[in-house]
């Protein structure tokens, strides 16, 4: 049996998981770094997966049945929105640096969808240091981050379809996009770990594959 | 056969242990621990739960907080709300509903998805991209 074949155990007995019927309209785009995330993950038994945007079920489903898993949802984008609301971003650094309760390198697999787009440089480089901090040694993160600046305030839901192709949804945010970073940038603000893969996707995102070094 | 289903209404409080053997929806408040290892717990939207629950099946339409076990399934309806951990082999949440807490899913016995597979950094030992690196263009 090949790598492929078994990265899709498909238990006979699992219900399929159809996607809402509202994504059915929702724009696909191939994905070339979940499936290296995905194979990044088998390698553990029972991998623990850290989750930072808002939950899909789906999603859920998808990674539950291929790995396993133990999934943490920390929609980062609703502590985003509700600092806003409350007007106090200038606190959302310090909030976020003691945001993530996991322990030190105990998390295998970190889906950092687009998040860091929306974040000031203070809370992103906070976010990007405590992922370091949880990721365990070998671990991977996924990060997607945009190479455009829509002008329209919204975020991105992703939906996974299978392990090559991904649906995003628009839903209303608080603000836009606050900065396009450069590959450069990116890689200095995730220091504590090294990239895997980088691919620039036609749709103007970038996907990064990083690992954590044991 | 009919299967019978227990209902507790809408002005129903019940704070402690609810034990029971065979299937429950809940419209009621219920504060303590739940358990109904054999049978579906559902909670109805007008339900409100803060408790530890334990059942075959749970579906929920109304608010749960606390932690959530079962052996078959879990499914979050379209304005459910799980506040807590759910331990469960299959998972559903609709769009709509509302989730924080964490998802179990591993497989009994922790039996490993790829036994004998090599991690992909092990394998390929990628180095890391310098920001000059040429990127791979996709999609």
């Amino acid at each position: 049996m090949g790598l492929l074949d078994r990265l899709a155990p498909r238990r006979p007995d699992a219900e399929p998981s159809p996607l809402p019927s509202a994504a059915v309209g929702d724009p696909v785009f191939a994905t070339k770094a979940l499936r290296k995330f995905l194979t990044a993950l088998t390698a553990n038994a029972s991998p623990v997966l850290l989750d930072l945007g808002p939950v899909v079920g789906s999603n859920v489903s998808f990674f539950g049945e291929q790995l396993g898993c133990k999934i943490f949802v920390e929609d980062i984008f609703a502590d985003l929105d509700r600092h806003i609301r409350e007007k106090k971003l200038e606190q959302l650094p310090d909030f976020l640096k003691a945001r993530f309760p996991q322990a030190t390198g105990s998390v295998d697999g970190i889906l950092c969808w687009d998040l860091i787009d929306y974040l000031d440089k203070a809370s992103a480089q906070a976010v990007a240091t405590e992922l370091a901090r949880v990721l365990r040694p070998e671990g991977a993160l996924l990060g997607f981050f945009g190479t455009a600046q829509p002008p329209d305030l919204r975020y991105t839901k992703y939906i996974i379809v299978d392990e090559v192709n991904l649906k995003h949804r628009s839903y209303p945010a608080a603000r836009g996009r606050q900065t396009v970073l450069l590959n450069r940038d990116i890689i200095r603000m995730f220091g504590g770990l090294r990239v895997s893969d980088s691919f620039l996707l036609k749709n103007n995102l970038r996907e990064i594959l990083f690992r954590k070094p044991a | 056969m009919e299967k019978d289903i227990v209902n507790i209404g809408k002005s129903v409080v019940i704070k402690g242990e609810l034990n029971g053997s065979e299937d429950l929806t809940i419209e009621g408040h219920v504060e303590g621990t739940i358990q109904l290892r054999e049978h579906v717990l559902t909670i109805g939207p007008n339900g409100r739960i803060k408790a530890q629950v334990f059942a075959k099946s749970v579906i929920v339409l109304g608010e749960v907080t606390g932690n959530v076990t079962a052996s078959d399934k879990v499914d979050i309806r379209d304005n459910g709300s799980v506040d807590g951990d759910i331990i469960s082999p299959r998972v559903a949440i609709a769009e709509g509903a509302h989730f924080r807490g964490s998802v179990d899913m591993q497989r009994k016995g922790g039996a490993p998805a790829q036994p004998g597979a090599k991690p992909e950094a092990k394998a390929s030992a990628p180095q890391p991209a310098p920001a000059s690196q040429p990127q791979r263009v996709g999609a």
